[in-house]
């Protein structure tokens, strides 16, 4: 799905990922945990496109095309989703506005038909039921005066919408009462497929409880410090991240 | 990724230079410059009464005593008046002849705003049997207007069979004197449109001058006058989202809207003129005077889109002289490139429980300047007057420049008065989680935009409302810097 090779990359002349390699096959689940600072958000907005950001070295193989290669957009249309630690309001446009014109454009790069309007409210019916959003959410304006908890919710559902071949979730449980992590995780499991997969970035291993990974990686120092099984969580709660410096 | 609307009007003057359409010099024109004699020609040409010549002559008698103001926060080289033809015969020549001669980028620009084949074949003048098509629908449109005693038609055909009816209310509201472009235009207006509603009458359909059977005589001097008579209510519509290309580089409009006791007018403009190249060379200086009189329990909205001209100088008001009369104005203002645009309101309280909103929303691009200047003024005897204005700007680059100039005059203490503002840059944030979702930067500013003017945009007729949008999204191509 995605193979992430000797990626080095820079800010402002600051290097913050200095050789990173990562593969990701469809049908798993990869979670990358690590210290603040760590790099962890800069990987997902290198993935994603960000430009403030300069690529110095490496490569990434997004399902067979150079995703380093693509803009922004086309990087989404190919089938990449990153669901934001911070996700931005705006104001006056409504979600539903919002994500009818994302699905309108991502078909329309795919060679797709525009969805009929009837077609797209029955998907958001089913999608809002997944997270269990409020129907009200759907109709207000993209995360303006949403809670946290709420705006992340509002994410995943976006993802669900999307049906994203690879998903990148930064901190998505960050925020997040037990309820909420429930009800997110949830979702996101009941997403997964043979055809997709997920990055999963956070802090906690108590988000690794319910999204239950095939891989963890630590992520330190802008490299790849060490990868296990699931297990692995289990032992950096208990004994931190100095150990592995 | 794609062109602007700069290039597009470029190119079009280019087209039509190509096709020399402007060197057919109608014979009906006046010469250059203005003088009495001018104004009498004027006058002649379009058969006016007696006292309509003497009404321009004392305009002009007044203009040449007038200073061209210079407060705005705008700057320009001033016309040259005596290099202006003031009187032209309407020149059909101009008009592509078949929808094939029409430039093909302007039917693209037409498509994406969204207007409609038949709409684009009007705009350009072609296609006879939809021009015949659009005659029958203007006329069932006459024969219900009539039906309930609308009057509709164009100003000089209301000169000559109303003239009871323009003596009694020209000028009432923007009196000649009032400003140095509202007395030139006193002076030569080329034509315009007056409408009359009477009493509790509630005009049935958008009056727009697209359904005005006599030709679209707009030009450069236009005057509108709006009279709602006791309980009556209309919705008039001004302009047109297609990109509107003219040589007169001077625009002095004056309207004036008259909302007797508990009547209702509601007044939205969609003004895209030419606004000059990237450059900041050429377009329309847009100097429009808009004033409405509300009477007892009347109420007067206007609601502009702004987004051509490179000079935009215009204040749409309402006096509140009856008690428990309301006001309200709604804009979106935005400039782009080299545009600059001092553009707001005034509500003048006179009455008692008189209420007034103001909602303005500008939007810089460019290196463009955009200014809002509001005055809102309170009389002695006006108690419990009310004003909640919003003042927002939006910045699309580090160049361009927002201003805001309130002015609050209170002459009784029992007024409330609220004024809020904001600026805020377009936030890359934003944009990037919209191409993040698939979004291009287009739609993603076209999105952004809208959400920050829905509150305007909801005044909007609802097809007005759409091609608005639209056309927000077309001026601002390109503009995040
Ligand atoms: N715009 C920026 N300019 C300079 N340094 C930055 C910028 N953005 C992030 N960084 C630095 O990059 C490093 C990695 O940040 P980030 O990817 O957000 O870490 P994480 O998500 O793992 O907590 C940090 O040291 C942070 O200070
Ligand atoms: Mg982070």
């Amino acid at each position: 799905m995605i193979k992430i090779t000797n990626l080095h990359a820079s800010i402002n002349g600051k290097e913050i990922l200095k050789g990173l390699d990562l593969e990701v096959k469809a049908g798993e689940v990869h979670a990358i945990m690590g210290p603040n600072g760590a790099g962890k958000s800069t990987l997902a907005s290198i993935l994603a496109g960000r430009e403030d950001y300069e690529v110095t070295e490496g490569s990434v193989d997004f399902d067979g095309v150079d995703l380093l290669a693509l803009n922004t957009e086309d990087r989404a249309r190919e089938g990449l989703f990153l669901a934001f630690q911070y996700p931005v309001e705006i104001p006056g446009v409504s979600n539903v506005n919002f994500l009818r014109t994302a699905l309108n454009e991502i078909r329309e790069y795919r060679g797709q038909e525009q969805i009929p309007a009837k077609d797209f409210l029955a998907m958001v019916k089913e999608k809002s039921k997944l997270v269990e959003l409020d129907a009200g959410l759907a109709s207000r304006a993209v995360n303006e005066g949403f809670s946290g908890g709420e705006k992340k919710r509002n994410e995943i559902f976006q993802m669900a919408m999307l049906e994203p071949k690879l998903a990148i979730l930064d901190e998505t449980d960050s925020g997040l009462d037990i309820d909420a992590l429930r009800i997110v995780s949830n979702g996101v499991n009941a997403l997964k497929s043979d055809n997709n997969a997920t990055i999963v970035i956070t802090h906690y291993q108590r988000l690794l409880d319910y999204i239950v990974p095939d891989f963890v990686h630590v992520l330190h120092d802008g490299k790849i410090v060490k990868t296990g099984p699931k297990e692995l969580a289990l032992e950096l709660e208990e004994k931190g991240y100095d150990w592995l410096k | 990724m794609g062109y602007t609307e700069e290039e597009l009007a470029e190119d079009l003057k280019n087209q039509e230079y190509k096709y020399g359409f402007t060197t057919d010099i109608e014979s009906d024109d006046a010469p250059k410059g203005l003088n009495e004699d001018i104004i009498r020609l004027i006058s002649k040409k379009k058969e006016e009464p007696e006292w309509m010549l003497e009404y321009r002559l004392n305009a002009y008698r007044i203009w040449l005593t007038m200073e061209e103001p210079i407060w705005a926060h705008v700057s320009f080289e001033k016309p040259n008046y005596q290099d202006i033809i003031f009187y032209s015969a309407p020149k059909q020549n101009q008009k592509a002849k078949t929808w094939e001669d029409v430039d093909p980028e302007l039917k693209e620009t037409m498509n994406k705003l969204g207007i409609s084949l038949e709409e684009q074949k009007r705009l350009q003048g072609v296609a006879v049997d939809f021009v015949m098509d659009s005659v029958s629908v203007a006329t069932s449109f006459k024969e219900k207007l009539k039906e309930l005693g609308i009057i509709f038609c164009s100003f000089s055909d209301a000169v000559k069979e109303h003239p009871d009816l323009i003596q009694k209310y020209m000028s009432s509201v923007v009196p000649v004197t009032d400003n140095y472009y509202a007395a030139l235009n006193s002076a030569v207006f080329s034509d315009g449109t007056f409408c009359y509603i009477p009493k509790g009458v509630r005009c049935p359909m958008e009056l727009s001058t697209y359904f005005r059977m006599n030709k679209s005589g707009t030009g450069q001097f236009e005057r509108t006058l709006v009279v709602a008579d006791e309980g009556a209510y209309c919705s008039y519509l001004e302009g047109c989202t297609a990109p509107q290309r003219d040589e007169n580089q001077l625009h002095a409009a004056v309207v004036e809207l008259i909302a007797m006791d508990n009547a209702e007018i509601k007044y939205s403009t969609v003004q895209n003129w030419y606004p000059g190249d990237k450059n900041g060379k050429g377009g329309v200086y847009n100097l429009v005077t808009k004033r409405g009189l509300c009477e007892k329990g009347a109420k007067i909205s206007w609601t502009q889109v702004e987004t051509g001209s490179a000079v935009t100088w215009k204040y749409p008001s309402c006096i509140l002289k009856g008690d428990n009369s309301v006001g309200e104005f709604y804009s979106v203002a935005v400039t782009n490139n080299f545009q600059q645009a001092d553009t707001g309101t005034k509500m003048v309280h006179i009455g008692k429980n008189t209420k007034s909103t103001i909602i303005s929303k500008g939007i810089s691009a460019g290196k463009s300047q955009n200014s809002y200047r509001g005055l809102v003024q309170i009389h002695k005897n006006a108690d419990n007057a009310r004003n909640f204005s919003q003042c927002d700007s939006l910045l699309m680059t580090d160049e361009c420049g927002a201003h805001t100039f309130p002015y609050i005059e209170c002459k009784n203490s029992t007024a409330k008065i609220e004024h809020e503002a904001t600026t805020s840059k377009i936030g890359e944030d934003q944009i990037f989680y919209c191409l993040q979702r698939g979004i291009s930067e287009e739609k993603a500013i076209g999105l952004i935009v809208n959400g920050y003017c829905k509150e305007v945009l909801n005044k909007l007729p609802m097809e007005f409302a759409a091609e608005a949008q639209k056309l927000l999204a077309v001026s601002l191509e390109n503009s995040v810097g």
